[in-house]
């Protein structure tokens, strides 16, 4: 059985737990059938969802100790539900939370972890191929272990749903020690209000990256994307560097555009940005370096200095 | 407060990366070498909450250089193990930060703080934090952004995931891994330099037998052909992204 950890927000999964099932699925046909669960805190409310995504059992981790998020106290939850479901393979969204709970299972149980996968190439022994250096190279890594626990790279595969029956919950009251609920949030902060809905579904998005230079940097990408009812996307440097909201962030942790036309600006191209934008009908890459991975695989590019072109094309827009 | 700050000496991944010939390890001699931006926040916020800052690496002799670094911008002690990296995991790096920082305890000389990048810019294993604090006993967050003592507790604040943030209130001593983003890493001052270059490292041989990677090999991935239709260069280039705009009928109105 393969155990998938999930994660959620109020209105249902993250889309990078519904892509980890559906590796899981893959994964699961390939060694001859085996079945797939999952295991999350206060996951029964998603028991349709999870089901039409292949779940056939939902180990639902409960109680008050959970409530509040700690990574070893979730990770309990997931070796707890391991216990009960006899898993051979552990795994999960390669996001902050996800490679948190998963290196504390991995820890517990002195079992080796594969972090960011993108697909497996056998079985038998278990290789799975993950992203090195930032995604630029990539790892064959033997999983020889059981259970082989593993974290999917965000948009490595496609989530699809196979339309099965709602999956059957299971309560867990996870198997904890007082030691770890010591490192659990505390208190919370809401961010700015979501918007990443937007992002999703926008016909244009202009996007802006550490060649904005700074907080301020964005009057243009701003000014261009009003001016085309377009949305603005950002790199994972801007968003880390607190230059822009987190929802705003297009990539392998965070959303995944398939915009009409997409027009990075100041951004590097890495694979983890591309993994959220690749589905673009059309890139304009606006960038001082020719040779920038976002250049040379975008479909239009214009290389110069965004505070100089993005202001010439606004003016052009305007004076037409 | 002591303070304990873990660096790795990693290929710079900004340029093309190059492999080595038997494809085991990134070819890191043309592009140079470097810590994460993680961990250089990591060593800034170590100097901004205490003012006795050592570093260790777990590396090749060429990994003082990343020492030294550190040194230079307020870290006063420095520990080298040495190891080859090929032969490394991150099991293996934990366990070896974890026997000197259990070590220096038993000498009186304790971590109350040890702070790590959340995840080395090459391997992106992700997990040296935890199974540290694991084999220390020790509580442990990721992902965290700004760090601030109080009394004997750690006040850490990090991004949550829905775009929000969130704090933990870590009793000391405890494990913390900094992501790139709260505090800006200084540069080193000539009076630093100077001052790291007599620091003493303190130099020692693996404590156990590495288990290693499980690495079968890395690859590169295929480059994508270009295609891409170079519109123009700089400012000159407005009008015709324009007449781009009208094609893909995006333009407003
Ligand atoms: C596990 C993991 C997950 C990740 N997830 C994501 C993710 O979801 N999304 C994401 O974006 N990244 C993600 N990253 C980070 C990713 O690897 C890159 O570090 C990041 O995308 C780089 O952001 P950037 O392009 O803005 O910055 P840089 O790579 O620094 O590139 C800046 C670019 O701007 C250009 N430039 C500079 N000045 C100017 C100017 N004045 N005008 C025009 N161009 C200029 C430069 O030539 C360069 O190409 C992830 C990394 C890891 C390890
Ligand atoms: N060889 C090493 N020597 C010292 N610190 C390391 C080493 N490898 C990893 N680390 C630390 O652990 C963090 C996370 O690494 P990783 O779990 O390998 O992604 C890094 O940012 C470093 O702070």
């Amino acid at each position: 059985m393969i155990l998938v950890f999930v994660e959620h927000g109020p209105d249902g999964l993250v889309d990078t737990s519904l892509e980890t099932l559906r590796f899981a699925r893959d994964l699961g046909a390939a060694g001859g059938g085996i079945a797939v669960d999952a295991v999350g805190v206060g996951i029964a409310g998603f028991a349709a969802e999870l089901g039409a995504h292949g779940v056939r059992t939902a180990y639902d981790v409960g109680g008050d100790d959970v409530a509040a998020y700690s990574g070893s106290g979730w990770a309990a939850g997931i070796l707890t539900a391991r216990e009960m479901a006899g898993a051979v393979v552990i795994t999960g969204a390669g996001t902050q939370r996800g490679n948190e709970v998963l290196a504390h299972a991995a820890a517990r149980v002195d079992a080796p972890m594969a972090a960011n996968v993108v697909s497996f190439s056998g079985l038998a022994p278990f290789v799975v191929t993950r992203q090195v250096m930032g995604g630029a190279a990539l790892e064959d890594m033997r999983l020889g272990h059981r259970p082989a626990i593993f974290s999917v790279a965000g948009h490595a595969v496609e989530a699809s749903e196979i339309g099965g029956s709602a999956a059957h919950v299971v309560a867990v009251d996870p198997l904890l020690r007082p030691e770890d609920l010591v490192a659990r949030v505390v208190s919370t902060a809401a961010g700015e209000a979501d918007q990443s809905g937007n992002l999703k579904t926008a016909r244009v998005v202009v996007g802006g990256g550490r060649g904005a230079g700074g907080p301020d940097g964005f009057g243009a990408v701003d000014e261009l994307a009003g001016l085309l009812g377009a949305t603005v996307g950002v790199s994972r440097v801007v968003t880390s560097l607190g230059w822009r909201p987190h929802h705003e962030q297009v990539g392998q942790t965070g959303s995944r555009i398939s915009p009409e036309l997409y027009i990075p600006c100041g951004i590097s191209g890495a694979i983890q940005h591309w993994a959220g934008c690749s589905s673009s009908k059309a890139i304009l890459a606006i960038n001082t370096d020719a040779e920038a991975p976002m250049v040379t695989k975008a479909t239009y590019a214009v290389v110069g200095d965004m505070h100089e072109v993005l202001p010439a094309i606004i003016e052009a827009i305007k004076n037409r | 407060m002591r303070a304990l700050v873990c660096v790795k000496r990693v290929p710079d991944s900004s340029g093309q990366v190059v492999l080595t010939e038997d494809a085991q390890a990134v070819d890191g001699r043309f592009a140079g070498f470097t810590i994460s931006d993680h961990e250089n926040c990591a060593v800034e916020t170590a100097v901004q909450v205490s003012d006795d800052v050592t570093v260790i690496t777990v590396g090749p002799a060429e990994a003082a250089e990343q020492l030294r670094s550190a040194l230079g911008v307020g870290a006063s002690a420095a520990v080298h193990v040495e190891a080859e990296p090929k032969d490394l995991g991150p099991a293996d790096v934990a366990r070896e930060i974890a026997a000197v920082a259990t070590e220096h305890e038993g000498e009186g000389r304790g971590y109350d703080l040890i702070l790590l990048g959340n995840d080395a810019a090459d391997s992106g294993d992700f997990q040296v934090p935890i199974r540290l604090a694991h084999a220390l006993g020790r509580p442990v967050v990721t992902g965290i952004k700004t760090v601030t003592v109080e009394d004997d507790h750690a006040v850490c604040v990090g991004d949550g995931p829905d775009g929000g943030s969130e704090t933990y209130r870590l009793p000391l001593p405890a494990v913390v891994a900094i992501m790139e983003g709260g505090v800006e890493p200084r540069y080193p001052t000539i009076k630093g330099r100077m001052a790291a270059k007599k620091v003493v490292i303190e130099t020692r041989a693996l404590s156990g037998t590495a288990m290693g990677a499980s690495r079968v090999q890395l690859t590169l991935p295929p480059p994508v052909p270009s295609n891409v239709q170079v519109l123009g260069e700089g400012p000159e280039a407005a009008g015709a992204v324009v007449d781009l705009f009208a094609r893909l009928g995006v333009l407003p109105g």
